[in-house]
């Protein structure tokens, strides 16, 4: 399926059910994400119950420090 | 008013004469005058405003002239401090701005005497303890603050308004553990132009009455990925927040006095910061002197000098940093040794 992460379009397999599983996908999983899914931000215990679908829209924001 | 000086900006219909005259009467507080810090100094000494304090606690090195504008090489050969560095710059560039340097620590005392006589505080530190005391001492005070934050291609800010937008201490779950913001990925320096676009954009909005034009979202970007994010923050707002709710007691204002110390991100350098303030650093370089083996630099600002595979920088304010470790025990120990 097709889905836009950060603006841009990201093809990924089926295996990929839930916003967990993209974060597993995309290496992401030892950083603390803010997650918006279809415009609406999600507290962690979500993003497995988060399932995507064709067209989802996702923006994934992290802190960093560096100035 | 010198029209011509701001006559393009003056013409940009949301700021006109009355945004000037409102930027000339505003004090800004720039916390940090390295990359973000020096790039947020040169814009906003630029549009005018009335008051610039800029606090920093180091000194100029080889390595930050590739992204932090206000330095020279001079700067760096001289080992000046970046606050004081910074000023000169500025002074140069427009000398109708008052600008104060304070070569320290951002640290609860300063930010108390300073922060209720500022209209606006830019975050251009690079850790999130200093951060986080920002954010409390900002909502004390009542006055907006813009957090920015970059590393390798990627950049984040967000404005900060008290009563108005979640606060730091809200997000404060999504903070990386210490030390992951140290990443040494290294930076670019269009990413900090970036970043600071969006600050002294938000800051201008806010300098000049035009609240209505504020973002309000939470920003992200990656210039080398072609990402660009935008977030709607009000969601992450916490009901029982210690910072900005109504049960606030502002947790990062307590205090703690011991010999504070810091890894620096990315430096392989321990910063010390003691009770006692100020530091004759020329009785110190007149001890050191007695010790052939020590090779010493002085500048007014600060004495630097090398021992074994160590340098340890002295400030007047008595902070010191030891650079060739990042061991916060091994770093003690040299500064007992050496300094008392």
């Amino acid at each position: 399926m097709k889905i836009t992460v950060n603006g841009n379009g990201l093809e990924i397999q089926d295996e990929v059910k839930h916003i967990k599983g993209l974060i597993d996908f995309l290496e992401l999983e030892d950083k603390p994400l803010i997650i918006e899914h279809n415009q609406q931000i999600l507290q962690k215990e979500e993003h497995e119950k988060a399932v995507l679908e064709n067209g989802d829209k996702v923006e994934i924001v992290h802190f960093v420090g560096g100035g | 008013m010198e029209t011509n000086r701001y006559h393009r900006q003056i013409l940009f219909a949301p700021i006109g004469e009355a945004g000037q005259e409102k930027l000339i009467r505003s004090h800004v507080l720039i916390v940090g005058a390295g990359a973000l810090g020096s790039s947020s100094a040169e814009a906003l000494t630029r549009a005018g405003v009335g008051q610039l304090t800029i606090i920093d606690r180091d000194y100029v090195e080889e390595s930050n002239l590739q992204r932090q504008q206000l330095f020279s090489e001079a700067d760096m050969k001289q080992k000046m401090p970046k606050a004081v560095a910074a000023k000169q710059r500025l002074s140069e560039v427009n000398s109708h701005v008052k600008i104060d340097a304070i070569v320290g620590d951002a640290e609860i005392d300063i930010l108390r005497e300073i922060v209720p006589e500022t209209d606006l505080i830019i975050d251009a530190t690079d850790n999130f303890e200093t951060r986080l005391l920002l954010n409390d001492i900002a909502q004390k005070y009542q006055k907006p603050w813009i957090y920015g934050a970059v590393v390798a291609s990627y950049g984040v800010t967000f404005t900060v308004l008290p009563d108005k937008t979640p606060c730091l201490q809200c997000l404060q779950e999504y903070i990386p553990a210490n030390g992951a913001t140290c990443d040494s990925v290294g930076i670019i320096q269009p990413v900090v132009q970036k970043v600071v676009s969006q600050q002294i954009t938000e800051a201008l909005k806010l300098l000049t009455g035009n609240e209505a034009a504020l973002s309000g979202k939470l920003i992200s970007f990656d210039l080398w990925k072609n990402e660009h994010t935008e977030m709607e923050a009000e969601a992450l707002r916490k009901p029982d927040c210690p910072s900005c709710s109504s049960k606030r007691s502002y947790p990062n204002l307590a205090y703690d006095s011991r010999l504070k110390t810091a890894v620096l991100c990315g430096r392989n350098t321990v910063q010390l910061r003691p009770q006692r303030k100020q530091t004759d650093l020329d009785e110190v370089a007149k001890e050191l002197k007695k010790n052939k083996q020590i090779k010493l630099f002085e500048n007014p600002y600060l004495l630097s000098f090398e021992v074994d595979s160590f340098r340890i920088v002295l400030f007047q304010d008595g902070r010191t940093l030891v650079h060739g470790t990042m061991d916060s025990i091994e770093a003690k120990n040299i500064y007992h040794r050496y300094l008392g």
